[in-house]
């Protein structure tokens, strides 16, 4: 499939989609005219889709700087009557929880989703939060697909709900279901609004303490009417597989295990799949709780859907059985798999299941951490100022080392390690002034340039007012990397790929009022060492910026253009001192059984920095 | 029980996993078959270990269960161990030859196991095992690069697949650059015939 045929595909066609590809399809069947996001996994190929299409869709797209700035954009959208899309990581939510919260206050004139790609067992995240609890901090409603065709259909489904009561929708999805292929159904592309026109009505959208305290009141009011939609919502499905000794309720991915579980095992159950769960619908769920003897409920992270079980059996002073989270029947934490849910349900079920023999192995097998890439600007970086604290004979205790979200932070890893802390988005500039403050350590913070944009400016702004004793390193690689490479405020190019202006890091920072601002590339390692030992060498905020573009920028071009350069050792040359496999630790260079160092073509990106590395010039373009 | 045909792919990030995924889902779609395949991406990718797994019939979801794979194509023997919990004596399992060695080997802080003990083990566990050198039939096609197509044509040799040989060339005409397609289909077609004479 190419990725147009998303836009250009004919109703009643089919593709192959993932749970984003979906997303996407859905809303453009919705007309949808606006569409902003900051990139996080596992919610970014949506973004890398519409960066694509947007242009011929017809559809407004960016890359915001950050999730705040980006639902910012689509409430706006939708409050002058557009129907506008905003999704993110599910932590990118709390970035945006501020503006989000008063967006459900507020509400909208055109329709307005908020996706929240959840990940469960944290595959590419920093926590595990379920955003099903911030729909209920929010007093937002909630659909919770399965499958992609879900995804899309829920789309349309979000778009007609938010505008039937004038409020945003929270679609929450995890990354098996974001990214999860399946066959998709396509239904007819609409062409959004070109244009919206905002009509003023200052007591609904300035959230000052005399118009709120009515939005509060209009918003319970709100959920009250949502409530009765979503007890007689087609999206909430009693399935009925015989048997009534025990109901299952589960909503999203977890919905799919608990089927393949059923069928495989052949189980008489009840099973009442839920996806639009907030507000809760009672009505089905106590009519399905009165059909059947015990309750199961499965549901990923968080036991949000058992809770409110829990809630219905007390207040109607039911006396049956829950089993799920709480009780143990199923794990506390992580995510789901058919395995999990056969070993739970086979403790409350009085059948065997099917069994099969499971092979291991003793063999020790290598680990393999995710790393910066071959060709990445970051080694480089990390190389060089590695070397200047060594030679400036600065010890690693004392030097903290502030990281934050991005490629950069794989420098955790040996032999760097050269992160000690790192825990949101924009954090190690606000950490970094902290420990300044507090020891008497060196503190240098890194920061990619996506990051800074996102939330390191806030962080910067407040080491120079507050006279913080900090080296801020700016590892600039011209894109927002770990999600793939997508564009932010300092490329040359928008969301849609038109040209735009690119924003100044360098002038930032100096208006910001640092004083030792210098640039350096990374690829040159000697002077970006020269640059570190000056920086270490006096006091204040002192910021580096690496510059140098992603190798994922570098590969593709150089694809294009037919450039394929490889390196190889010299054997002869080579004296096995080991410094490009020990220190520099590019993947591609690896020791063979016989200790002889390789270089492997199938990975070498031909950027040549490890011939900057080699002490007897025994690296070499291969002919 | 349902007629379910439950694929697992594994290999190390690079390798081309999720296009030979993607071409095997897109042309059982193409026969009128459910398909859905769970895929990784992000952080999970660079220089790790990336497992598609996938189903194709009655299914809701994507995951296998413990021993259930059909099938199971291993881009890199270590890999093949680390999804062993994944196959049975009976599963096809397929294994491309050629190591790749993860940094921390080089550094010390973990251990690559003899090529020859893998496949002493492979050889005892598995029934219909097939160890190909996918890297060095690719380089014959014109590139290694194509080592993920030999893997898919091998896949597709085996009895019981699914899907036709034709709908995968399909397939692969929609999926793979049009540069790049003639060497991909030669690489395909050696992978298929290392099996089928086999």
């Amino acid at each position: 499939m190419k990725v147009k045929e998303i836009l250009t595909g004919k109703e009643g066609g089919k593709l192959f989609l993932l749970g984003n590809e979906a997303a996407v399809r859905g809303a453009l069947e919705s007309g949808v005219s606006l569409v902003s996001t900051y990139p996080g996994t596992p919610s970014s190929e949506i973004g890398n889709v519409f960066y694509k299409i947007a242009n011929d869709a017809g559809v407004y797209f960016e890359f915001s700087s950050n999730e705040k700035v980006a639902l910012e954009v689509s409430a706006a959208a939708a409050a002058s009557g557009l129907r506008s899309f905003v999704f993110m990581k599910h932590v990118g939510l709390n970035v945006a929880a501020d503006s989000f919260m008063s967006t459900v206050y507020t509400g909208v004139k055109g329709g307005m989703i908020v996706l929240s790609a959840d990940d469960p067992s944290m595959y590419s995240s920093q926590n595990e939060q379920d955003n099903r609890i911030m729909a209920r901090l929010a007093g937002i409603p909630l659909l919770e697909p399965s499958n992609p065709q879900e995804v899309k259909d829920f789309m349309k489904y979000g778009f007609e709900l938010s505008e039937k009561y004038e409020i945003p929708v929270l679609m929450r999805t995890t990354t098996r279901v974001s990214h999860m292929r399946g066959v998709v159904e396509l239904g007819q592309v609409v062409k959004g609004k070109e244009k919206g026109f905002f009509k003023k009505n200052q007591q609904q959208y300035v959230v000052v303490p005399a118009y709120v305290i009515k939005l509060r009141k209009k918003l319970i009011e709100k959920l009250d009417r949502i409530k009765e939609d979503a007890n007689h919502s087609s999206l909430n499905k009693a399935i009925d597989k015989g048997g009534k000794s025990l109901g299952i309720i589960t909503s999203g991915g977890a919905y799919n295990y608990v089927t393949d579980v059923v069928s495989e095992n052949d189980l008489k159950v009840k099973i009442l799949k839920l996806a639009f769960t907030h507000p809760f619908p009672e009505k089905p769920v106590l009519e399905f709780i009165n059909n059947v003897d015990n309750i199961l409920v499965v549901e990923e992270v968080e036991p949000v859907m058992e809770n409110e079980v829990l809630a219905i059996i007390g207040k109607y002073n039911i006396r049956k059985k829950v089993y799920g989270k709480l009780d143990g029947t199923l794990p506390r934490i992580y995510e789901f798999n058919p395995d999990i849910i056969s070993k739970g349900m086979a403790k409350i079920i009085d059948k065997p299941f099917i069994k099969r023999e499971i092979m291991s192995t003793d063999l020790s097998l290598p680990i393999r951490p995710p790393v910066l890439c071959p060709g990445c600007p970051h080694r480089g970086t990390y190389f060089a100022l590695k070397k200047a604290i060594k030679k400036m004979k600065i010890k690693e205790e004392d030097v903290i080392y502030s990281s934050d979200i991005g490629c950069y932070a794989l420098a955790l890893q040996s032999p760097y390690k050269m992160a000690d802390y790192c825990i949101s988005m924009g954090s190690s500039l606000g950490i970094g002034c902290g420990f300044a403050k507090s020891t008497d350590q060196k503190v240098i913070s890194f920061i990619g340039d996506s990051t800074f944009f996102h939330a390191g400016m806030a962080g910067l702004v407040n080491a120079v007012h507050n006279k913080v004793n900090l080296l801020l390193v700016i590892l600039d690689n011209r894109i927002t990397g770990m999600t793939g490479g997508q564009t932010n405020p300092g490329t040359p190019l928008d969301g849609m790929g038109n040209p735009a202006p690119e924003v100044s890091i360098e002038g930032i920072v100096q208006g910001a009022g640092a004083e030792f601002v210098k640039t350096v590339d990374p690829f040159d390692l000697k002077e970006t060492e020269k640059v570190f030992k000056e920086a270490l060498q006096c006091e204040g905020v002192r910021v580096v910026i690496t510059k140098h573009p992603c190798a994922m920028l570098t590969d593709a071009q150089n694809r294009r253009k037919g450039i394929n350069i490889e390196y190889t050792v010299n054997q002869e040359k080579c004296i096995k001192c080991l410094i490009c496999v020990k220190d520099f630790t590019c993947p591609a260079i690896y020791i063979k059984k016989d200790g002889s160092v390789n270089i492997n073509p199938l990975l070498c990106d031909g950027c040549g920095v490890c011939v900057q590395v080699c002490p007897k010039k025994a690296i070499e373009v291969k002919k | 029980m349902k007629n379910i045909y439950k694929i697992q792919l594994i290999g190390v990030g690079g390798q081309g996993t999720i296009k030979a995924s993607t071409i095997i889902g897109e042309a059982a779609m193409k026969k009128g078959l459910n398909v859905v395949m769970s895929e990784l991406h992000g952080m999970a990718q660079r220089g790790g270990t990336v497992i598609t797994e996938f189903k194709i019939g009655d299914a809701d979801s994507p995951l296998i269960e413990e021993g259930a794979a059909d099938l199971m194509i291993a881009f890199e023997p270590s890999e093949a161990l680390r999804a062993i919990n994944k196959v049975n004596k009976n599963s096809f399992v397929i294994v491309n030859s050629s190591p790749i060695i993860p940094f921390t080997v080089s550094l010390g802080i973990s251990e690559y196991p003899e090529l020859s003990s893998i496949f002493k083990e492979l050889k005892t566990k598995i029934k219909h095992l097939f160890i190909i050198d996918a890297q060095k039939i690719a380089k014959e096609a014109g590139n290694i690069i194509s080592e993920n197509m030999v893997l898919l044509g091998a896949a597709i040799a085996t009895p019981g697949f699914p899907v036709s040989k034709e709908l995968i060339i399909q397939s692969m005409k929609e999926n793979l650059p049009p540069k790049s397609l003639e060497i991909n289909l030669g690489a395909f077609e050696k992978g298929y015939f290392r099996i089928k004479n086999n």
